[in-house]
């Protein structure tokens, strides 16, 4: 079951919302309501579901709705329309005291700007949370602490917020929000104040914990980089409409529209493009079968100038070279493990272009492609090339 | 012709005098105790102030003044040197009288103050009810508060702090507002996210965000209320007002000077302490 269900959430701002909404069901455009009646749609029936543990992105430029869509999922901001179901439970309809336990408990946001409160210290900020929930003193300063010393800033509790840069400033955000250890974490552009460098800190960081955390995280930004970094699925915003959600490498190998692509154009392909996408079925031999002669035979079939060894279960032992393999057949070896190479360049499915670009250029055979050992694939160095040109890779069938 | 419309006069005059007497019949049983009850209480808190040995009392202001501006001199060696001065020219009973009516004043002002501020933060309806009679309480002359002031509390210090109430409110009240409503959306935001109640938000952080505001405004109804002295003492407070006052009916120039010099020292003082206490707090 998703941990949160959306389902054609809406939210007009103005005086005439009725007849937007109207208008809105009637398949008018945005700028058409907005001439019509002055109201601004800021989400148009929005429709998603996150499943537990997911980080699932919303991005879009500025004005696509995505910064008001996370606050209807909190009922920061009312909805026009539509359900959000938290749990099963329907946060939309619920009541105020109900809805207050909701945030209190399952729900944290962290936002751009840190919205710290300045006069607290670090760990009185982390507190926040807890102190409403009318924790006592002492077992709320152990968790913010717990959650300070998670992101890193467990010395610094005693300071206040404006004696800390940027990024210690949204680490202390973040260990407020996690303080509450809440189910889902709502994250409103919260690295997009950051500079560059500082906010891939904050990004791995982020994965990281993640990864020990497991929680389910809704996160916000204009940044198609953070966006394909982070996200286990991405939802594109535009108009306050949902265009399309996948995966990072669906949205990019498979725009839904102009606009999708567009967008994803300007992408360094380098980091979002993986192994898996690039590589080719391998020519093999196998070193419990296989001697040298139908090994050279193979590399002259195919024009190589080496071929990859696999055990009976594919198991990659390494290559051999074509010199070695008809020096081997002159001299009648009949066994491979005299003349094997065993130093391979070996990369898993999900290592990016940008990683194998690296290891390729100075190896003088293709790169492995291994699943636990496990020979999968191999990539050429053209390849690489290609798909860093295009974009498309080589979509050379995999067995 | 076109000089008057052909009207009856307006009977504004006559109905604010029947509201006026309506108001002090229908609530005289808060009036009648606060006639007979405060004047003394006042008279007492000035005269305890007057008991202390003044030269004691400077030390001690003097010293209080030293560490509040973190043991810097400047306001220290001001406070001496002022109140000797005042000490020097025999007015040292009148300044306790006038300080006790700013205090009260002032008191009162901003425990009224505050919470119509909130109010008028939390609800733009509010503020809008609320927005024009502050103006008229401000631009209202003042001693036009001092003819219903005399009628519900005959004379003394008690209808004095009812006028400087009347005319020193409105700043407190305006600067709570404008404190509360300056709050980040950011911060207000976070505030809800993490499920505060309205009374959570408003004490966790609305208030501490605005108090430098909020402080401001206080600064300034303790300035205004001590604007009032003078006026005060025309319908009978006690205080360095009087000292001006006969002085301007006698067209003593010097006298005058001299009370009106302590009257600004005094200012200066309640001001720069007001504002210390403000960024210590």
């Amino acid at each position: 079951m998703p941990v949160i269900k959306v389902e054609n959430l809406s939210k007009i701002f103005g005086k005439k919302v009725k007849e937007a909404q109207s208008l809105l069901d009637q398949g008018y455009l945005k700028e058409d309501i907005l001439e019509k009646t002055g109201c601004t749609v800021g989400v148009n029936r929005a429709s998603f579901e996150v499943e537990e543990g997911e980080v699932f992105v919303i991005m879009g430029l500025s004005g696509s709705g995505k910064s008001t869509l996370v606050r209807l999922l909190n009922r920061l901001i009312e909805p026009t329309e539509g359900n959000v179901e938290i749990d099963g439970e329907n946060l939309a309809t619920m009541d105020k005291n109900s809805l207050r336990s909701v945030r209190r408990e399952k729900m944290s946001m962290v936002f751009q700007k840190f919205a710290l409160f300045p006069f607290r210290s670090v760990l009185e900020n982390a507190e926040f949370g807890l102190e409403i929930q009318g924790i006592n003193k002492e077992e709320r300063s152990e968790k913010a602490s717990e959650a300070l010393d998670l992101v890193g800033l467990g010395s610094f509790s005693e300071q206040l917020p404006s004696q800390l840069s940027g990024g210690m400033q949204q680490r202390v955000g973040l260990a407020r929000a996690l303080a509450n250890d809440p189910e889902v974490l709502l994250m409103d552009e919260a690295f997009s104040a950051l500079d560059p460098l500082i906010r891939k800190d904050m990004q791995d960081e982020l994965l990281d914990l993640q990864e020990k955390m497991q929680k389910t995280i809704i996160f916000i930004t204009h940044d198609l980089d953070e966006a394909l970094r982070i996200g286990d699925r991405i939802a594109l915003m535009k108009d306050g409409s949902i265009v399309q959600i996948g995966s990072p490498e669906e949205i990019l190998i498979n725009p839904a529209n102009d606009y999708v692509e567009k967008f994803v154009e300007d992408v360094d392909r380098s980091k979002v493009l993986t192994a898996e996408k690039i590589m080719k079925r391998p020519e093999t031999v196998d070193i419990d079968k296989h001697g040298p002669r139908v090994a050279l035979e193979r590399i002259r079939e195919q024009g190589l100038s080496s071929i990859f060894v696999t055990d009976r279960s594919r198991n990659l032992q390494g290559y051999v070279n074509a010199d070695d393999v008809s020096a081997a057949r002159k001299e009648g070896k009949s066994d491979l493990r005299d003349i094997l190479q065993t130093d391979v360049p070996k990369v898993e499915k999900d290592t990016s272009i940008q990683e194998i670009f690296d290891l390729i250029h100075d190896s003088p055979v293709p790169v492995a492609v291994v699943e636990e050992g496990k020979l999968r694939g191999i990539i050429v160095r053209g390849a690489v090339i290609a798909a860093l040109a295009n974009g498309n890779g080589v979509t050379e069938d995999v067995e | 012709m076109l000089n008057s419309l052909d009207l009856p006069k307006v009977p504004m005059s006559e109905g604010v005098e029947k509201a006026v007497d309506w108001i002090k019949e229908t609530f005289a049983w808060i009036f009648e105790p606060i006639k007979e009850n405060v004047p003394d209480f006042l008279d007492w808190f000035a005269s305890l102030l007057t008991s202390v040995p003044p030269l004691i009392m400077i030390l001690v202001i003097a010293v209080l003044a030293f560490f509040l501006t973190g043991k810097k001199i400047g306001l220290t060696v001001f406070t001496v040197i002022g109140l000797l001065f005042i000490q020097n020219q025999g007015l040292w009973e009148p300044l306790c009288y006038t300080f006790t009516l700013v205090l009260f004043a002032s008191l009162i002002s901003v425990i009224v103050g505050v919470p119509v501020g909130i109010l008028m933060s939390k609800s733009n309806w509010a503020q809008n009810i609320i927005t024009p009679i502050l103006d008229f309480m401000q631009t209202m002359p003042a001693f036009v508060y001092l003819i219903p002031a005399v009628a519900f509390f005959s004379i003394g210090m008690v209808p004095g702090i009812f006028a400087s109430f009347i005319f020193a409110t409105p700043p407190v009240v305006r600067f709570t507002n404008l404190g509360i409503r300056q709050v980040s959306t950011e911060l207000v935001e976070a505030a809800d996210a993490f499920g505060t109640t309205g009374i959570q938000k408003l004490l966790k952080v609305e208030l501490p965000m605005a108090k430098a505001t909020i402080m401001a405004g206080i600064n300034q109804t303790v300035m205004l209320s001590l604007s009032m002295v003078v006026i005060a003492s025309m319908i009978g407070a006690k205080g360095l007002g009087r000292d001006v006052l006969s002085a301007l009916q006698n067209a003593d120039v010097g006298p005058g000077f001299v009370a009106g010099t302590a009257i600004v020292v005094l200012a200066i003082l309640i001001d720069r302490f007001t504002q210390l206490v403000n960024k210590n707090a």
